[in-house]
């Protein structure tokens, strides 16, 4: 029985390093594990958020369809209706937000309907492509057609 | 409250264009607080894309769109998405039972469109194919991730957590696509969002936004009145890599089996 006391004043010790080894490791993984880790899933809950905080740069077309309806109506009337305003004009999220502070640009038209038009093997049969060279005769592609109602 | 012309057409393209909830979140958005707009629920999304092939004219607006929308850097090997151009010569009558072999390109990924290079020949086949982070439901990305800083989000988007990757490039060579790069102005790794920014305010992604043609869409699976369920439904879809078991969600018609 005596030995046995002995012998719990070596567990004792042996107890207090293991209560101050879980001590360390619950210390040390509080300041490396972030806010957040393990709510949703193996990651930082967070970057959800920061994801999610990034700004915009294209409205989408609704956004520019509130002051411009005249030109969403015209070009909804055409075959490009399915485009939307800023592939061709660009990104304007700041216009949309401001239009004093960010003034929207009008395209160079002939580069922009070459990018879709232009003749390509890999483009699909059905898109109406041209040889530019032998289709315009060196003119603006604006002259004949207009970009929101493209049929002459 | 008075509704004249203007006002109105505004109101009815709004609504028509944008999904309700988004036509509600949208003037918050304009305002720049788009924090403030009404709820996002995780819960109730469940993020995919429609790429129809046959759609796509190799423009390559998508790509300039991404760059610009997302801050990515110009170089083509930094892309989020790109744009491949497939070219399959004639099959040789001879020794027909040879394998395809597509010739590849993808010039600056599409960014600029695609000069023609080939002419066409009877009986040559080519096509583009645009290709961006298939936001796999079961990602081998996410599963090597050493730190947690690579996951699959509740709305079923792969994000990154850019203050918790350590660079260590593990998800990059993981990746089945080749979707991801390491950001060179921060060291750690970049790859698409699925404009989370964006489709978690209401808004279409930034490639969608811009494809002429309709060729991508963005698709909310856990919407029952999105048009993606039709879209599914009505053409014959395949995703890439599908062996691979990934449970990708970005579903391609009309995708040839020469296609990697």
């Amino acid at each position: 029985m005596r030995e046995s006391i002995r012998d719990a004043e070596h567990l004792f010790r042996l107890v207090l390093l293991f209560a101050a080894g879980l001590l360390l490791f619950l210390l040390v993984r509080a300041l490396l594990v972030p806010v957040g880790f393990g709510e949703l899933g193996h990651f930082r809950s967070g970057a959800i958020d920061d994801n999610r905080g990034r700004p915009l740069r294209y409205a989408g077309r609704a956004a520019c369809a509130e002051c411009h309806d005249d030109a969403a109506s015209e070009l909804a009337a055409g075959r490009h209706a399915r485009i939307g305003c800023e592939s061709c004009h660009g990104p304007l999220a700041a216009h949309a937000a401001d239009p004093d502070a960010a003034a929207a640009m009008l395209p160079e038209a002939t580069p922009l309907c070459v990018r879709c038009h232009e003749a390509n093997l890999a483009r699909p049969a059905g898109h109406p492509q041209v040889e530019p060279r032998e289709h315009a005769d060196g003119s603006a592609c604006a002259d004949c057609h207009r970009p929101h109602l493209p049929a002459v | 409250m008075t509704v004249d012309r203007r006002r109105f057409l505004a109101d009815a393209t709004k609504y028509l264009l944008l999904t309700g909830a988004a036509a509600e979140a949208w003037p918050f958005v304009a305002e720049g607080r788009p924090a403030a707009a009404p709820g996002y629920d995780m819960a109730r999304h469940w993020w995919a894309m429609f790429i129809d092939i046959e759609a796509c004219i190799g423009c390559g607006l998508c790509v300039d769109a991404c760059k610009r929308e997302n801050d990515v850097p110009p170089e083509a090997h930094f892309s989020r998405t790109w744009v491949e151009r497939y070219y399959i010569a004639p099959r040789d009558v001879a020794h027909p039972e040879a394998e395809d072999r597509p010739v590849v390109d993808s010039p600056d990924g599409g960014r600029h469109g695609f000069p023609e290079i080939h002419r066409a020949g009877a009986g040559a086949k080519s096509f583009f194919v645009p290709k961006l982070c298939n936001h796999c439901a079961h990602s081998p990305c996410v599963q090597v991730c050493p730190v947690g800083a690579t996951f699959e989000s509740p709305d079923g988007v792969v994000l990154v957590d850019k203050d918790w990757c350590l660079g260590c490039r593990y998800c990059v060579q993981a990746c089945p696509y080749g979707c991801r790069y390491i950001d060179p102005r921060t060291n750690t790794v970049d790859k698409c969002t699925l404009c989370y920014h964006r489709i978690t305010r209401g808004l279409t992604t930034a490639c969608c936004e811009v494809c002429p043609t309709e060729a991508r869409r963005l698709g909310d699976l856990k919407n029952p009145d999105d048009p993606i369920h039709e879209l599914l439904r009505a053409h014959k879809v395949q995703v890439l890599k599908p062996n691979m078991a990934t449970g990708a969600k970005v579903y391609y018609a009309g995708l040839d089996a020469s296609v990697r």
